[in-house]
């Protein structure tokens, strides 16, 4: 009579276990893919800081730099190209022309020493210098967060469960190495390399 | 990285169980020693209740605590935007749910550390010496270190096995004394009854000798786990900035300088980056790492750093401390060793030349408070219980329990007054008097008046 008993409940047990560890990994995913999401709001928030901080800057050095008139203005059709600009790929492209731009700026900036001693500037440069390594570290963030899920949607046990419950394997967000390598040569008397 | 943090949770679980079982069996025995047999299971609620006491005023005062303790000073991003800059830059390339707060010590020794019980609710604090010092990419090394402390629940962990270390130290120290000096139950009982008696009396001696050791062997606990961390964190500065030579001249640039931190003391240290009670790194018992040290050699940190081999994954990390250190097991868990590598990058291009100043907000009132007077030299005298026969004897673990109730005392803004009688008098700040009288020898002391600010708390 006992055996009879045992085995239906060896076996609810062990479902029972299976179906929690079968949570346990459906929370895992999630939580994986969310932190992916999060991880790319970051760098939209962050790129949107350094559209915010360019007008300040150009005013700030319009008044020193009167004979740059060009960089000047390269920076801020940059600007304006990649808040309009729409798509990862094309955004990527407008926002390395972007860092380029600005780069050139802060290089010719050199020449101006009264510009150097501005306070204003400097803040302003400290500011985008640091928008700049917060793009660089939230984009490494997003790949850090992505390769993760996307090892959580690939390895065995779980892949099961990514498999039934849709989750789609993110993508790296790669568009602006190519893009940093070309802005130098579009726009500017070429001085990196 | 996540499961990085989860591996790293399931060993600390084992310690915490480990220290836990200690301080039960610690309380065990000392019910049984002071109350007599059979009262054990007293003792092992008196442990428990110490614990919990403990535990709560960490848990929810330890942030304060730590912060006050080593006279922090909170500050807002227009006081130092660079330093806000960085904090915020780390914060997003370890994916930190929350900013920590801010805090600057003003102290000639460059340290930093950080506290916070979850990731959620931290600080930072570093000392003005090392904003002063350090490049921005130095600086951005340790803040990673310190966020990664954060991030890996090192601080939350750590509070915990440190409390549960004052426990047993607590627990220790009172039954060893309260035995030593004719109190407790056993005497009486063994010279009553001679055939169970002797029996019983070498069962007690085996229980103090356990309860000689577990004070000692927690702390051995202890510090293995914070030397431990100190290289995981390092690790993860390296991940978070790819910029391990960064963190490593940092700490280079910390070990050289020869000031130490006043405002440090033993229960604090293993915080810091650095540990701050050794005069530096050139001398010769700081090279070497012991037993009882909080933290790894830094010469051998920096080591480890520099050989990465231009990688700056945990990957390469652990390579690089298994080449350093000869040892054949992982620093690192498993799982996190197998991200892939990615090439560390060049240093940023051109430092920025002129910081912004600094105006570091001072503490209302006259810029001192009282309590900063006293100095934690006077944290380790004798107090009105022991009496001037001890001798401040800061390496004995009474004198850390003392510390660490001291540290206590000061949050509460008491106020300490030295008696010439060697008494030292806690006086807390509700008491108005501008007098107080020795409790032992009678003598009549002038307070001094609180800070304005101190009196509201």
């Amino acid at each position: 009579m006992s055996a009879v008993l045992i085995i239906p409940v060896v076996i609810g047990g062990f479902l029972l276990l299976l179906i929690l560890w079968a949570f346990g990994l459906y929370n895992a995913l999630v939580r994986a893919r969310n932190a992916v999401r999060n991880a790319w709001s970051q760098i939209d928030v962050q790129l949107k800081r350094r559209h915010d901080l360019i007008p300040n800057l150009v005013e700030t050095v319009k008044g020193y730099m009167q004979h740059e008139r060009e960089t000047l203005e390269s920076v801020t059709s940059a600007r304006t190209a990649a808040m309009n600009a729409s798509g990862v790929a094309e955004s990527g492209r407008a926002e390395g022309m972007l860092t380029g731009a600005l780069k050139s700026l802060f290089a010719l900036s050199e020449n101006y020493p009264d510009l150097k001693a501005n306070q204003n500037f400097l803040a302003l440069q400290e500011e985008l210098t640091s928008t700049e390594n917060k793009i660089a570290f939230s984009r490494q963030a997003y790949n850090d967060a992505t390769m993760f899920y996307n090892n959580r949607t690939e390895v065995v046990p779980s892949t099961i469960i990514a498999g039934m419950f849709h989750f789609q394997p993110a993508e790296f967000f790669e568009i602006e190495v190519p893009a940093e390598r070309e802005a130098p040569k579009v726009d500017f008397s070429d001085k990196s390399k | 990285m996540w499961e990085l943090i989860r591996a790293n949770r399931r060993k600390s679980v084992c310690l915490v169980i480990i220290m836990a079982v200690l301080l039960f069996a610690a309380g065990f025995v000392a019910g049984e020693a002071l109350f007599g047999p059979g009262a054990g299971v007293l003792g092992l609620g008196i442990a428990f209740v110490i614990w919990l006491i403990l535990t709560l005023v960490a848990f929810f005062e330890g942030k304060d605590l730590f912060m006050k303790v080593s006279g922090a000073h909170k500050i807002e991003k227009k006081n130092h935007p660079r330093l806000f800059n960085i904090v915020e830059e780390m914060s997003i390339a370890s994916q930190l749910p929350a900013m920590p707060d801010i805090y600057i010590i003003r102290s000639q020794a460059p340290n930093a550390f950080a506290t916070g019980r979850k990731p959620e609710v931290s600080a930072i604090a570093v000392t003005s010496a090392l904003l002063n010092q350090l490049t921005r990419d130095e600086l951005q090394g340790v803040i990673a270190h310190e966020i990664a402390h954060v991030k890996n629940r090192d601080i939350l962990f750590m509070t915990m096995i440190g409390v549960m270390m004052g426990a047993i130290v607590l627990l220790s120290d009172v039954t060893v004394r309260t035995l030593f000096w004719g109190g407790g139950h056993t005497r009486s009982r063994t010279s009553s009854r001679d055939g169970g008696g002797q029996v019983q009396a070498v069962l007690m001696i085996v229980g103090l000798i356990l309860l000689i050791l577990a004070p000692i062997l927690a702390q051995i606990i202890y510090l293995a786990a914070s030397r431990k961390r100190e290289y995981l964190a390092d690790a993860s500065a390296a991940q978070f900035t790819r910029y391990p030579e960064g963190l490593a001249s940092a700490l280079e640039k910390i070990a050289d300088s020869s000031v130490k931190m006043k405002k440090a003391n033993r229960v604090t240290a293993p915080m810091y980056i650095v540990n701050p009670l050794k005069g530096g790194a050139r001398g010769r018992r700081a090279s070497s790492s012991s037993l009882f040290s909080t933290h790894p050699p830094v010469r051998e940190r920096i080591k480890i750093l520099r050989s990465m081999a231009g990688g700056s994954s945990y990957l390469s990390y652990d390579q690089a401390y298994r080449k350093i250190t000869g040892s054949s097991s992982p620093v690192l868990p498993r799982s996190a060793r197998s991200t892939p590598d990615e090439p560390a990058r060049k240093p940023s291009k051109k430092p920025i030349p002129v910081p912004v100043p600094v105006p570091i907000p001072t503490p209302a009132g006259k810029g001192k408070a009282p309590l900063d007077a006293v100095g934690v030299a006077a944290l380790t005298g004798a107090s009105v219980a022991t009496g001037a026969a001890a001798p401040p004897e800061p390496e004995t673990l009474s004198g850390k329990v003392r510390e660490t109730t001291d540290a206590l005392w000061k949050s509460k803004n008491y106020r300490f007054v030295n008696c010439d009688c060697g008494a030292i008098l806690k006086v807390p700040a509700t008491f108005r008097r501008p007098k107080v009288k020795c409790l032992r020898c009678s003598r009549t002391h002038r307070l001094e008046p609180l800070a304005r600010g101190a009196a509201e708390r």
